[in-house]
């Protein structure tokens, strides 16, 4: 891994940090917060693809636990670490990798239809598969019941997913990051 | 932002290792959940309590701070139990969790950052298998720390830009314009940290020779 | 050749180099299909050395071969008889290098932390560190900032951190790529005078040509290759003439 690599994870954690500090939206008169701190995550993977973007999360992730009180709403600590939620902080870095790997896959012919189908897959379907179960078994709920308290969360998941694969694609344009093994010109 | 969740004080809970304490807080969350019987996971929760208020003196205050995000959740959680289960199960749970994250309160409240940096870094150490260098991973840890807040502020300014081009009501708008800045600054960060040697750190720790001897 | 007090004294091996200048042989540089510098064939045995020149002219490029941050796609950059290419690390150890944004140079959180950076990175034992960065950190009107966090410090404050952190590392020579640049004129002046007074051999990447005037020699960069070259009255006078 290359000194610029490390810069890209650290910088990245940070900006999920930084993330957190905006304050929620309410969209459309919901009850229910929309913090950017998952569009970091989702950010992470499809900028700088699986590997640096799983250990950007989990960085963030570490410095979290060591006391900084970078989640959205100022929390920190290893307590968060503790509570049922946990499983949804767990399921980033598995969220931010399989994005980064599905915009890996999808990348020579990137665009925000790609970049859509690796948020919605990683950055929602892959962070509730994880999250809920987790509530379940550490718990001893019903997977039902821990379901239905998720669901008010999807719309602004799905918003995020959009608003990061505008962004991704954006950025990939202005300044691509990621770097695929070169593939020889076309015979000629 | 750069503020931790640090409560400087002089007791023996902050004297001792930040690796005994996360030992302890481990060894801890395993031990509640083989238990279940209320009234051991009751006392476990007392002596918790106790040990953070009374040997860390830690203000009940910074510790609430700490348990109250999870505070909704417990309740359901016994409200859940209560109804679907029985009273039983769920006050076993709900205080298990209670400790737990009281507990985790402790730690953090009483550890400085740079202590519990220190434990990652040698819980990384088995990672070195893997071609992961320990030494690196507290860099990367350290890295965020600088850089959250000078993020935090080029944030704060593109904002403010935007916000002079009348574009008030830009919220996502920041987000392409900071990220092209930050991985422009990552270049030049990963050059700095090559000028500095921090691509060939001298390992194992040796003198420089010729260094002027002390 | 001067090399100054501390660092003369800092590697015995320092009699064993022979050269003593900063050659390059047909030096070339492209970015993808882009050349930046074209055949470059230069040596330079002054202490004190400018280079000025239009942005995207190849000066910047120019000095990060110095340290070996850029090694050239053609030619040979040898500093002090150590080739950038085959003895990187040695060449890094030799060179400084003070970029021109220090929010993209200081790495950790406090300022002492960031400045015993290096040192830690040459392996250098805990109480010796503490000494040095102690001294640098005096020198350089840092130390009642100590446990400061970086980000807190004035920009001049910060560039003169970012100077601090690297000659703590005791280079024999300190590349700064336009070092004043984000500066207000009173840091520039302080951060001239922090170069003035140096021991060691200098390169400075810059466009302010006031930098300059105490100089040995002046580069003047044009489309990746060398237009001017000489003492720095006429160079300077020479470049502002044809730039307006």
């Amino acid at each position: 891994m290359k000194s610029r690599d490390l810069a890209y994870i650290a910088l990245f954690a940070a900006i999920i940090a930084v993330l957190g500090l905006l304050p929620a939206v309410y969209p459309l008169g919901s009850t229910v917060p929309i913090t950017a701190q998952t569009l970091g995550v989702m950010l992470a993977g499809s900028v700088l693809g699986a590997r640096r973007g799983a250990l950007a999360v989990l960085t963030f992730l570490v410095v979290v636990a060591v006391g900084v009180p970078a989640l959205s709403g100022g929390r920190g600590g290893l307590a968060v670490f503790a509570g049922p939620s946990a499983g949804y902080l767990y399921s980033w870095p598995i969220a931010a990798f399989v994005i980064g790997v599905l915009t890996q896959l999808t990348w020579r012919r990137f665009n925000l239809a790609w970049a859509m189908v690796a948020n919605l897959v990683g950055g929602v379907a892959v962070i509730y598969a994880i999250g809920i179960p987790f509530v379940t078994v550490y718990t001893d709920a019903s997977l039902t019941a821990a379901a239905s308290s998720a669901v008010s969360f999807i719309p602004g998941d799905i918003v995020k997913a959009v608003v990061a694969s505008v962004v991704a694609v954006a950025v990939a344009k202005a300044y691509p990051v990621i770097e695929l093994p070169r593939r020889r010109p076309a015979a000629g | 932002m750069t503020v931790s969740l640090y409560v400087p004080l002089a007791s023996p809970v902050h004297r001792a290792p930040a690796g005994l304490k996360l030992g302890l807080l481990a060894a801890l969350a395993v031990a509640l959940f083989v238990v279940d019987r209320p009234e051991v996971v009751g006392a476990a929760l007392v002596v918790v309590v106790a040990v953070g208020l009374l040997v860390a003196r830690l203000p009940a205050r910074s510790l609430w701070a700490q348990v109250r995000p999870v505070w909704p959740w417990l309740v359901l959680l016994l409200l859940f139990h209560g109804v679907f289960t029985d009273w039983r199960t769920g006050a076993v749970t709900t205080l298990r969790l209670l400790a737990l994250v009281v507990a985790a309160a402790v730690v953090t409240s009483s550890t400085r950052v740079t202590e519990l940096v220190a434990v990652v870094e040698w819980l990384a150490r088995p990672l070195a298998v893997f071609g992961v260098r320990p030494a690196r991973v507290g860099l990367v840890i350290a890295m965020t720390l600088r850089f959250i807040p000078l993020i935090a502020e080029r944030a704060h300014r593109i904002r403010e830009a935007q916000a002079a081009r009348g574009a008030a009501r830009m919220r996502w708008g920041i987000l392409v314009p900071l990220l092209i800045q930050v991985l422009r600054l990552a270049t030049t960060l990963g050059e700095a940290l090559d000028a500095r040697g921090a691509d060939a750190p001298v390992t194992p720790p040796r003198r420089r020779a010729g260094a002027s001897t002390s | 050749m001067r090399w100054g007090r501390r660092a003369a004294s800092d590697t015995p091996a320092a009699a064993d180099v022979q050269r003593t200048a900063i050659e390059l042989t047909g030096v070339s540089h492209e970015y993808g299909e882009r050349p930046v510098l074209r055949d470059l064939t230069l040596t330079l045995a002054e202490s004190r050395v400018g280079v000025v020149g239009a942005n995207g002219s190849g000066k910047s490029t120019f000095a990060r071969l110095l340290n070996g941050l850029v090694v050239p796609t053609a030619g040979t950059v040898r500093i002090d008889g150590l080739d950038t290419r085959s003895q990187l690390r040695e060449v890094r150890r030799r060179v400084g290098f003070v970029f021109q944004d220090p929010d993209a140079q200081i790495v950790l959180p406090t300022v002492a932390e960031d400045a015993e950076f290096g040192l830690t990175n040459l392996g250098i034992p805990a109480e010796e560190r503490a000494r040095q960065v102690e001294e640098v950190l005096v020198r350089y009107g840092l130390a009642g900032h100590r446990d400061h966090p970086a980000h807190l410090l004035s920009g001049g404050q910060k560039q003169l951190l970012a100077i601090a952190g690297v000659l703590v590392m005791q280079p024999r020579r300190v590349v700064f790529d336009e070092p004043t640049t984000l500066l207000d004129l009173a840091n520039v002046r302080r951060v001239a005078r922090v170069i003035d007074e140096l021991e060691q051999d200098v390169v400075v990447v810059t466009h302010h040509l006031d930098l300059l005037a105490g100089f040995d020699r002046v580069l003047v960069f044009e489309d990746g290759r060398v237009v001017a070259d000489g003492a720095p009255a006429e160079t300077v006078r020479w470049y502002t003439e044809r730039m307006s």
